[in-house]
């Protein structure tokens, strides 16, 4: 590269370095030593500990084989699924196992392979194309894939045992409440899938923060991969819609365990509850699913077309707006429960406003190959392939959003037809594309391009000869989840057709895993290079610890536009070209305009999160299967891993607490406050929780809604309001001592850690008093959970918070003990600073439900 | 509707053409031409309701099949033609007007249109008769009701309606939630417990409509299916005469025999046939049910051997319905007993 001075810095610092001046290259060649002692550090564990790394290169590939692995298993089970449907009147398998099937088909397509494969993709592409060294926080992607490794693998054995769930994927309670799911089938899909998607909120948390803090210095937002974008908007998707699920989950499982009546309409409470809730999560999930893989396809057509996507600044606009628009749209899964005609003309309406940012990603991907010259190689196929299912899956889902077609569609093979042709053609195209695109980045020879083909021309032509049929047999009226049908119906035929395309599909499958068999070689330390001429980071030449030096960007397709950028990166000439830290390390950079800030020091390999992940998956098992005792164990095993694994973290300044990572550009080695990851991270993770806090609020006003009556009228059948009183002078009072810590720990060390220690301390019997108020006031009353939907979800509202300020009482003592052994001072303070910002959000959401239980109901007179 | 009758028809060709279904382009005559039995599309439609929707249907598919072709045109245009002859598709013009501008357009001419299709399916004439419907797992309990809502005449798995004039149609459930679905004469409704969902629709001209229910709802959600039966005011009215009357009284030894071991059996813990000892609720009413066409909601023709057999061995065609299978009857015993249902008109 040529000699460049950057004048006034690049840096985004609170020291005074901020305008220091950066000179780059570095000088070459690289002293002696540094590059052995980068990879030394790098270097994953061997033999049986191989499965403590937590490099995302490793946990990236790992991810997407357990999610491809799911895909095949729910593929066969929809082969299994066809084959009974061949015929009219076929005796395959009985009513019952068809049942589970359908249900575990559909729940392990959308729960274990369609989200976690998008994420998984993203843990491993994410800091390959921002030109960091990993994801900031490793252990949190490596428990989210283990626990989602261990927890599916369990989840899918209950099909061995007949004990497989079979309300359906979307559990429309009351067939799957206690009356008439007596069975533990239904407690598998709540308490494994409400599981896994905790996994899925932690990978969202992880991504984030790693799209916002971790990019090459000079990525500033404008020149973001599409992908990166695309990952943002899936991953705050994940953080607003995932808690509706939990909270539905959460809602019938104690329905289910204590008979709480939050959905059984006799008691007060209400099945379209559920329905909300459950669609809330639902549509958003759709978008969830096809976003990240509309990123890819961003960035495949650009570099097939060997030119840049066209209109960027469009593609980023439809991507935002698709995700605020997403939330939107939930009612259209529900046209033909009878709600008033106001309500479904905007949902109609918002339903296909949804198409307009598809279309104009459809069509910039259009222009771009109309800019340059496409390259027809197998991802191109496979995009083309996407470009014509996903096409024709948006126009049918346009004509589904029309009120009175989906009186007719709804619920029919049309929508089956319908929803195959958008996930399909909109996810598992873009996804295979990805495979024979990105291989050559993991695996030392690129898949192959004849097996390719092959596999594309059975996919596509399987899919829509199995698929396309479905639009006509739903028209014919033939009804989805149905196990058999009459011969006389006449949809044998059509059946048929479907059938022997599906087994087109998995022919095609089959010949892909054969190709990855027979090339697909990852974890050599090498890999086959950038064989498409592509323009984006992730092609730069790495290995396991990604680029050899960090470079600066000035353009979206850096490799196109910066010339020798990737001989200037491997041989050093960058920033951060060993391990300056001595440790594993990478750069966090401004989340707007990526300057740098500081340097993160990353851990390496693990044993504990991958306990704690298997310890989480036993106890969420072990309360499935009722085994109360062992899954009591486990879960106080599980958060011993926990804490384990969190002590490590947080590690303070390194030896040097500034360290010149090239060029003359000098960063802190720590930082605390909102410059922090981990303070972006306790954001994040705040509103995850609001946003589950949100939807028990929501619950109460929509039970009372539709049951007014059974609200208490007057104050009689409230409790006194001195309850509610003494329950918030407590809340307050431990938020002021946590406050009054928080300053006097900005004296230590210069003075004594014990003020902080003591405030801390006490402020946990004051903020488990207030929650144990709340209780007993309720208990002063008649009321009683299993009374009525107002019962159950006033209480569970206690609950929830009850749980809450568990949590706290546990990180508060955790942040003394981190004191008492000295872990914890005026710089070194980030445990608390987490511990201090959630507390504070705690009692807050503890004022905001006294507010709704005590005041609400007292306003209504 | 006449106007889609042609549509209807092209739709029958391709259907056939296809191997499937030749049943769909016979015209039905008569009340019992069987002709409609076994169509249930959403494209042979013989109400004003469900014609609307075919119409709409068709004007979308013929709109999307447009749109497809010009996607798939335009890529292959980016792909193939001379790089100056496509420039024009290169700049943020050809996004914005066919990613942002067309689709803005035409969407917000199709939802106009689905509002004003909305509004003329839902509102309509006051209706000539209410009937409530409530699902069961897997069958549908049908009462006729009056104005006051009392009810008048139960049945169950098939509804008899007059041709011309709307029904109001009151759908309840008794467990879990359901869907009342009638294709070719309207689209469906949920029926959702603790609510209850009103539609209106009618029957252009006489026959025999099949339904289904839509909803997943359990073990044989495939399985629960029932008739609308439209018939000219006249014959509906004689219909109801006899159906609001008590059960026939046997008249030949051999089912009066029947009619005894119904009731030794203990066959009226679940089922009523009015006019006899039997007044169960738990099971669907069998009063009239040798004038229905089908038994088992919908599942097996009405005739004396399917009663038999259905008498047996319910669980074994129906695995997991409430009815449990009689194998300790045989032969003459089993025989009476069908031929006392049967004879029940």
């Amino acid at each position: 590269m040529s000699d460049t001075t950057y004048e006034g810095g690049i840096a985004d610092t609170r020291a005074r370095q901020q305008d220091t001046p950066v000179h780059l290259p570095n000088s070459t060649p690289r002293p002696e030593g540094e590059l052995e002692r980068l990879k030394q550090v790098w270097r994953a564990p061997r033999g049986f500990h191989f499965l403590s790394a937590v490099n995302n290169n490793y946990v990236g590939v790992w991810y997407v084989g357990a999610a491809l692995l799911f895909f095949v298993l729910a593929g066969a089970l929809a082969l299994i699924i066809r084959t009974q449907l061949a015929q009219p009147e076929f005796r395959l398998i009985g009513h019952d196992l068809y049942n589970q099937l359908f249900t575990m088909h559909g729940t392990i397509m959308m729960f274990l392979f369609a989200v976690p494969m998008v994420e998984a993709m993203g843990v491993y592409l994410l800091p390959n194309m921002q030109a960091a060294r990993d994801l900031p926080f490793p252990r949190l992607s490596a428990y989210a894939f283990w626990a989602y490794f261990i927890g599916g693998t369990a989840f899918f054995t209950s099909l061995f045992f007949g004990l497989a769930p079979n309300g359906g994927w979307f559990m429309y309670p009351p067939l799957t409440s206690y009356k008439y799911s007596p069975g533990i089938n239904a407690d598998f899909w709540l308490l494994g899938i409400g599981f896994i998607e905790i996994s899925a909120i932690a990978g969202a948390i992880e991504i984030i923060v790693g799209i916002l803090k971790t990019r090459a210095p000079g990525q500033s937002l404008d020149k973001l991969p599409i992908y990166s974008w695309a990952m943002l908007i899936f991953a705050l998707m994940i953080v607003f819609a995932f808690p509706a699920i939990i909270t539905a989950t959460l809602l019938l499982e104690i329905e289910r365990a204590f008979h709480w009546p939050f959905f059984i309409a006799e008691q007060g409470g209400d099945p379209l509850l559920w329905q909300h809730l459950f669609w809330f999560f639902g549509h958003p999930e759709v978008y969830v699913i096809f976003l990240p893989a509309a990123g890819m396809v961003s960035m495949m057509v650009p570099t097939m077309a060997q030119t840049p996507l066209s209109g960027y600044r469009l593609v980023v606009l439809a991507i935002i707006a698709t995700g605020f628009l997403s939330f939107g749209l939930w009612v259209h899964h529900m046209f033909t429960t009878g709600l008033p005609t106001l309500s479904l003309n905007f949902f109609s309406a918002a339903s296909m406003a949804v198409a307009i940012p598809s279309g104009i990603q459809v069509f910039a991907w259009i222009s771009t190959i109309a800019s340059g010259k496409l390259q027809m190689r197998t991802p191109t196929y496979f995009l083309l392939g996407f470009l014509f299912i996903f096409v024709l899956g948006g126009l049918t889902g346009v004509m589904v959003a029309v009120v009175p077609f989906d009186w007719q569609a709804h619920d029919t093979y049309f929508v089956v037809a319908h929803f195959h042709y958008v996930l399909i053609g909109g996810m598992v195209f873009p996804i295979f594309a990805a495979f024979y695109y990105w291989a050559p980045t993991a695996s030392s020879r690129p898949l192959s391009e004849t097996l390719g083909k092959w596999v594309f021309w059975l996919m596509f032509i399987g899919v829509n000869v199995t698929f396309f049929t479905m639009h006509i047999t739903g028209l014919m009226g033939m009804p989805r989840r149905t196990y058999t049908y009459i011969a006389e119906m006449g949809w044998g035929t059509l059946n048929m057709i479907s059938t022997l395309g599906s087994y087109m599909i998995g022919l095609g499958v089959l010949i892909f895993l054969v190709d990855l068999a027979k090339n697909f070689r990852p974890f050599r330390g090498e890999n086959a290079g950038n064989v498409w001429n592509a323009g984006t980071l992730e092609w730069l030449p790495s290995e396991n610890y990604q680029t050899r030096s960090i470079p600066i960007i000035t353009s979206r397709e850096p490799i196109w536009d910066q010339p020798n950028l990737a001989e200037d990166v491997k041989a050093g000439r960058y920033f951060l070209p060993g391990a300056q830290t001595g440790g594993r390390e990478t750069i966090i950079t401004s989340p707007i305009d990526a300057r740098p800030q500081y340097i993160l020091q990353l851990p390496g390999p693990s044993w504990p999160t991958v306990l704690a992940a298997l310890f989480t998956a036993c106890f969420f098992l072990g309360l499935t299967i009722k085994l109360y005792i062992p899954a009591l164990v486990c879960g106080i095993l599980a958060i011993a891993f926990v804490i384990w694994w969190l002590w490590g973290s947080d590690p303070g300044p390194a030896v040097d607490p500034e360290i010149d990572v090239g060029g003359g550009l000098v960063l802190p080695t720590y930082m605390t406050g909102s410059m922090s990851h981990s303070w972006w991270a306790m954001i994040v993770l705040i509103l995850v929780t609001g946003t589950v806090f949100a939807c028990l609020i929501f619950s109460y006003f929509f039970l009372w809604t539709v049951n007014p009556d059974i609200w208490p009228r007057s104050g009689e059948a409230l409790p006194w309001f001195g309850w509610p009183i003494g329950a918030a002078l407590l809340y307050v009072a431990s938020s002021a001592l946590i406050w009054f810590a928080g300053r006097r720990l900005s004296h230590v060390p210069e003075r004594s850690s014990w003020p902080t220690r003591i405030a801390l301390i006490l402020a946990v019997p004051l903020i488990l008093g207030a929650v144990s108020l709340e209780v007993l006031g309720q208990l002063s009353t008649e009321v009683r959970p299993t009374d009525s939907g107002y019962g159950a979800v006033v209480y569970m509202l206690s609950s929830f918070q009850g749980f809450f300020v568990t949590v706290l009482s546990v990180m508060a003592l955790y942040t003394v003990a981190r004191s008492l052994t000295g872990r914890l001072n005026r710089v070194r303070r980030s445990t608390f600073d987490n511990t201090h910002l959630f507390w504070h959000y705690g009692v807050a959401q503890g004022l905001v439900a006294l507010v709704v239980v005590h005041i609400f109901p007292r306003l209504l007179g | 509707m006449r106007r889609s009758r042609f549509l209807a028809a092209s739709l029958s060709c391709l259907t056939a053409a296809i191997g499937s279904i030749s049943a769909a382009s016979a015209q039905p005559s008569a009340i019992l031409d069987r002709a409609l039995m076994w169509i249930q599309s959403t494209m042979v439609t013989y109400g004003p309701s469900a014609g609307a929707i075919e119409t709409l249907s068709w004007i979308m598919f013929i709109g999307g099949t447009l749109i497809f072709l010009l996607v798939l045109g335009l890529t292959a245009f980016a792909m193939f033609a001379r790089p100056e002859r496509r420039r024009w598709m290169t700049n943020r013009t050809f996004i914005i007007s066919l990613g942002i501008v067309f689709p803005v357009v035409t969407l917000t001419a199709l939802l106009i249109y689905g509002l004003i299709l909305n509004r003329t399916i839902v509102t309509g004439e006051p209706p000539a008769l209410r009937i409530e419907v409530v699902g069961e797992r897997w069958w549908w309990r049908v009462h006729y009701v009056d104005a006051e809502g009392e009810i008048r005449l139960v049945s169950a798995n098939e509804i008899r309606i007059p041709t011309g004039r709307p029904i109001e149609f009151v759908l309840k459930t008794q467990d879990v939630i359901h869907s009342f679905w009638v294709p070719s004469l309207a689209g469906k409704l949920d029926m959702i417990p603790g609510d209850v969902n009103v539609t209106r629709f009618s029957a252009d001209r006489p026959g025999i409509y099949r339904g289904q229910c839509a909803e997943y709802c359990g073990e044989q959600h495939a399985l629960m299916a029932f008739y609308v039966v439209a018939m000219p005011q006249a014959e509906f009215d004689a219909w109801y005469a006899v159906e609001a009357g008590p059960a026939l009284e046997p008249t030949i030894p051999f089912i009066a025999r029947g009619r005894e071991l119904f009731i030794e059996n203990g066959c009226g813990a679940c089922h009523t046939v009015r006019g006899t000892p039997a007044d169960g609720v738990i099971g669907p009413d069998l009063t009239h049910i040798g004038s229905r066409l089908s038994i088992a909601a919908g599942t097996y023709p009405n005739n004396i051997g399917t009663l038999a057999g259905w008498i047996s061995s319910a669980q074994h065609l129906k695995p997991d319905n409430l009815m449990p299978s009689f194998g300790n009857l045989q032969g003459e015993e089993l025989r009476a007993i069908a031929a006392y249902l049967e004879s029940l008109k």
